[in-house]
């Protein structure tokens, strides 16, 4: 069986026709050229068909193991992750000075499209090491910079985010691990960490040389809530060599990504190094975890990619029916010839390639908001970006989920029996909707903070990007669903500026913005088709096409129940769910 | 030790139509990729050239596009490329190639003597399996075809042991160096590339040889006026007889007679394998 094979026809499609141009321009790119960037697609697709998609069944069943603090992955990732470090993939969009290949921040995400989709499981660490380094890389101190940096681009060491506690999930104000100062020496001040993380990924793992833990906890005179929480770094093994006191305490079983542990790490007086100021721990950890809500976006699109593309391939086999209505003899057809399959096929891959623009678009903007020489630009890019994150990373995990889902749908009873393999994207895909912050709080941010941020200019960089997109066709109605949405937008801002409770409709607006600009990025898809061969472009047309028919209606709908008053909702009182 | 591989530009064959009423290979919009069977005997190159230490040149004639098949063998490790490109080479048949690409292993040989000589099998658009052979002549090199392993080689004393698959068994030869190879597809599997590799390939400034650098004097041997070979019609033949298999395996039970059907249909379709594998779960379920 194929596991599964990069589309790179419509990652290249997106790349050259909807988001190219925009790094073109971006000087440390200029050298960049097509053929390069087209080698390396290659390569990152026959590494990860070859050596890490055949891994994710197998996977999923053996699952990781626990031996005293140890914890063996699944048989094959060990290798894997060995290729996948000696190929320089993990610093891919990583800066040269660190030893990455400085390819655009975009590219990190065309890996991650490919990867999760293979693999999520296996996506995790990689994914993990990279939101390490840039934690790392921007508040880091030269001296920790020097010390693991370069390690950490390579991927011969492996990171960590150790946020959550038992009592501190979504609510990071009540993280309880402690940190008390404990000499210096060649990286700066030291400290000694004692408490309990837990839901920790890649914890503890078989893959790399030593893992460095980024820590959140509390420095002894530390205020309170929120300010009073430091960022530390805490290896595994200490630059001497010698075991430091962090060891792995449990390992979860889990729903799905079978093959990435989720540990138990009991600090154990664990020594460890300042990364930033004291007390803005929280603050150096969001600037990094804006990036691994993007990237956990990526995720979702993986996900829906892979289902997309075995229900195409089972639909085209399974034999099932006659064609026809009501047409009883006959020779049996594909499923595919019914049209209420072919609805799910529509809905799938729309929502794939719809996920795949829009990461990439915004992805993209991470890198004109990083490069661009117009400093205005760079502003509107970085406003762009901070707008579209909770959407990406809410909506595009929600279109994973629901892709899985739709798989096994059209598997139907196959769908739900583990050999085909259809069931366990399901299992895997629903943690991208709960980690890296729910989607629920993501839909609040989106609301309660990005609706107020620059006074309220934030969500006209989208409209007016979706202004630009071609209403032609079956997007005639796009103009009106805009208007609306702007309409909405006005009336939440409103109702935030009186000082009311609006979280209770925070997602139904999400879902209406994330189809508005699922919406412009299709338009404009539409109209960039002819690019593609013949029949590729018919079936991009009509991807369009459905979307439109389908989307539109559901994004008016969104908007309507997020416009109302959420006071006459039912949704002010506990004692009434 | 020098190595030089010679890999040519095919259309990738997965995305060839044929003409339904003309019969003729329809070309346009199929895009390119390094012939196969040539990546088996690169790679081979590529171990040698870890075990014993050197240097890999790959060597290419075609047209200046070509260059990308070259840059692929430099990102996998190859230390030097060479295209091979003159509008005097247009027409070319295997007589003509071999002669030109004899000429210009010849010229690399100048630089640093060239130990061992590698070909693909056969092409995927061609099929002739002759080029290797052709170039062997030439250079009085032993030829060794078909080769599935390279058991030894010693730079010193100038011998090389490998396997060669004949009819009916394995023949452990030893010859002396230099000589050309041809690998056997499935013998090795071809290295991932490192993204140093990529980015090397891409800045690789490849050396472009007219027929002239190519040390080709008489240029009546290349191109069509060195091409005797004739084509004189296309057409796609009608098999005239079934070809039957004999199934047979050592314990001859029901379930390895049926794996080793399988196996047999999934090695020559390997399509059929995915096929095959969704096609057998339905029977797990209900
Ligand atoms: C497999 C796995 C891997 C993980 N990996 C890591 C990791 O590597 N590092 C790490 O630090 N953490 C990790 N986590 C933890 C993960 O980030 C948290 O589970 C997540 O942030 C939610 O916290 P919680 O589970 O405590 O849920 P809670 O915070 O208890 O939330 C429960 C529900 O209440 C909602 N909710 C909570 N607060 C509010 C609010 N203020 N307003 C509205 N709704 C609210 C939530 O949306 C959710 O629906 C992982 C978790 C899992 C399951
Ligand atoms: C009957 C016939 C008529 C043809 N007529 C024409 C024609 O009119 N016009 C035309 O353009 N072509 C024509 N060709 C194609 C052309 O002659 C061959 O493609 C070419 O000579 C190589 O032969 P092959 O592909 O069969 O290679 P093979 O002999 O199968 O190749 C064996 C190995 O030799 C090496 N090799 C072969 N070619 C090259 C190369 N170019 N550079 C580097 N290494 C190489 C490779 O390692 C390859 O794996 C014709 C071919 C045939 C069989």
């Amino acid at each position: 069986m194929i596991d599964y094979q990069a589309p790179l026809t419509d990652m290249q499609f997106v790349l050259e026709h909807l988001v190219g141009e925009r790094l073109a321009g971006l000087a440390p790119f200029a050298a960049l050229d097509r053929e390069t960037i087209g080698a390396v697609l290659q390569e990152a697709a026959r590494l990860v068909e070859a050596e890490i998609a055949p891994l994710n069944a197998a996977g999923d069943r053996q699952g990781c193991r626990l031996q005293e603090t140890a914890v063996q992955t699944p048989a094959g990732f060990p290798a894997a992750y060995q290729a996948f470090v000696d190929g320089g993939w993990q610093g891919l969009s990583l800066p040269e000075v660190d030893g990455g290949q400085g390819l655009p921040y975009l590219y990190s995400h065309v890996l991650m499209d490919m990867l999760a989709a293979a693999n999520s499981a296996f996506s995790l660490y990689p994914m993990l090491t990279q939101s390490a380094c840039e934690a790392l890389r921007l508040h880091g101190s030269e001296a920790l910079r020097d010390r693991y940096l370069a390690t950490l681009t390579s991927g011969r060491f492996a990171g960590t985010m150790c946020l959550t506690e038992p009592q501190a999930g979504s609510d990071l104000s009540l993280i309880r691990t402690r940190a008390e100062p404990d000499g210096a020496d060649a990286a700066g001040p030291a400290y000694r960490l004692t408490g309990t993380k837990i839901f920790i990924t890649g914890g503890e793992q078989d893959l790399s040389e030593n893992i460095v833990h980024m820590v959140l906890a509390r420095l002894p005179d530390a205020p309170a809530g929120v300010e009073g929480i430091s960022l530390f770094l805490v290896p595994k093994l200490l630059p001497d060599g010698e075991r430091n006191a962090v060891y792995c305490r449990g390992l979860e079983q889990k729903m799905g990504i079978h093959g990435a542990s989720t540990c138990v790490m009991g600090f154990e007086g664990a020594r460890g190094w300042l990364v930033g100021e004291a007390n803005r721990g929280l603050r150096h950890m969001f600037t990094m975890m804006n990036l691994a809500r993007l990237a956990v976006g990526s995720q979702g699109l993986g996900i829906a990619e892979a289902a997309a593309q075995r229900a195409l391939g089972y639909a085209r086999e399974r034999l099932q029916g006659r064609p026809g209505k009501g047409q009883r003899t006959g020779e049996t057809v594909p499923i595919v010839a019914h049209a209420e399959v072919r609805r799910m096929l529509l809905r799938l891959r729309t929502g794939a390639e719809g996920a795949r623009m829009l990461a990439y678009d915004v992805a993209a903007e991470v890198d004109v908001a990083r490069h661009h020489a117009d400093p205005a630009r760079r502003e509107q890019a970085a406003g762009y970006v901070e707008l579209m994150t909770p959407i990406c990373k809410a909506g595009l995990t929600d279109i994973g989920l629901a892709n899985a889902s739709l798989a096994v749908q059209v598997y139907g009873g196959h769908g739900y029996i583990r050999d085909n393999g259809v069931e366990q994207l399901l299992r895997d895909a629903k943690i991208n909707c709960l980690y890296e912050g729910t989607n629920g709080i993501q839909a609040i941010d989106l609301v309660a903070r990005k609706l107020r941020l620059a006074d309220g200019a934030l969500p006209e960089i989208l409209f007016r990007r979706v202004a630009k997109a071609p209403a032609e066709g079956a997007f005639a109605p796009l103009p009106a669903l805009l208007a609306q949405a702007r309409e909405v937008t006005a009336r939440l801002q409103a109702r935030l500026a009186a000082g009311e409770d609006v979280t209770g409709l925070a997602y139904p607006y999400l879902e209406g913005m994330l189809r508005l600009a699922l919406a412009g990025q299709w338009a404009r898809a539409q109209q960039a088709a002819p690019a593609l061969a013949p029949a590729q472009a018919a079936r991009k047309q009509a991807a369009a096409v459905f979307f439109a028919r389908t989307e539109l209606a559901r994004a008016r709908a969104e908007f309507e129940i997020a416009a109302q008053d959420p006071a006459e909702c039912a949704l002010a009182d506990p004692a009434l769910v | 030790m020098h190595i030089v591989v010679c890999i040519k530009q095919v259309p990738d064959s997965s995305q060839i139509r044929v003409h339904p009423v003309t019969n003729t290979i329809m070309r346009q919009g199929v895009p390119a990729v390094v012939n196969p069977y040539d990546l088996f005997s690169l790679e081979e190159a590529l171990r040698l050239k870890d075990r014993v230490g050197g240097r890999v040149t790959v060597l290419c004639m075609g047209p200046p596009q070509a260059e990308m098949a070259l840059r692929k063998a430099i990102s996998f490790g190859a230390d030097h490329a060479i295209l091979v490109t003159d509008r005097a080479f247009a027409g070319s048949d295997t007589l003509a190639t071999s002669f030109a690409l004899a000429s210009a292993v010849r010229q690399i040989g100048r630089d640093m003597a060239v130990d061992l000589v590698f070909c693909g099998k056969q092409t995927i658009d061609g099929d002739t399996a002759q080029v290797g052979p052709g170039i062997a002549k030439r250079l009085d090199l032993q030829l060794l075809t078909y080769v599935s392993q390279i058991d030894a080689v010693d730079p010193e004393r100038r011998e090389i042991v490998v396997r060669r698959r004949a009819e009916g068994g394995v023949q452990v030869l030893k010859t002396r160096l230099p000589c050309l190879i041809t690998m056997l597809e499935g013998s090795n599997e071809l290295r991932f590339a490192t993204q140093a590799g990529i980015f090397r390939a891409a800045r690789y400034p490849v050396q472009r040889w007219d027929s002239k650098a190519a040390g080709i004097e008489d240029p009546s041997r290349v191109g069509l006026k060195g091409s005797p070979t004739v084509v004189r019609k296309v057409f796609a033949p009608t098999p005239n007889t079934q070809r039957a298999d004999l199934i047979s395996c050592e314990s001859g039970t029901p379930e390895d007679l049926a794996a080793t059907l399988l196996a047999k249909l999934t090695t020559r379709n390997p399509e059929l394998a995915a096929l095959l594998g969704r096609a057998g779960m339905q029977e797990t379920g209900r």
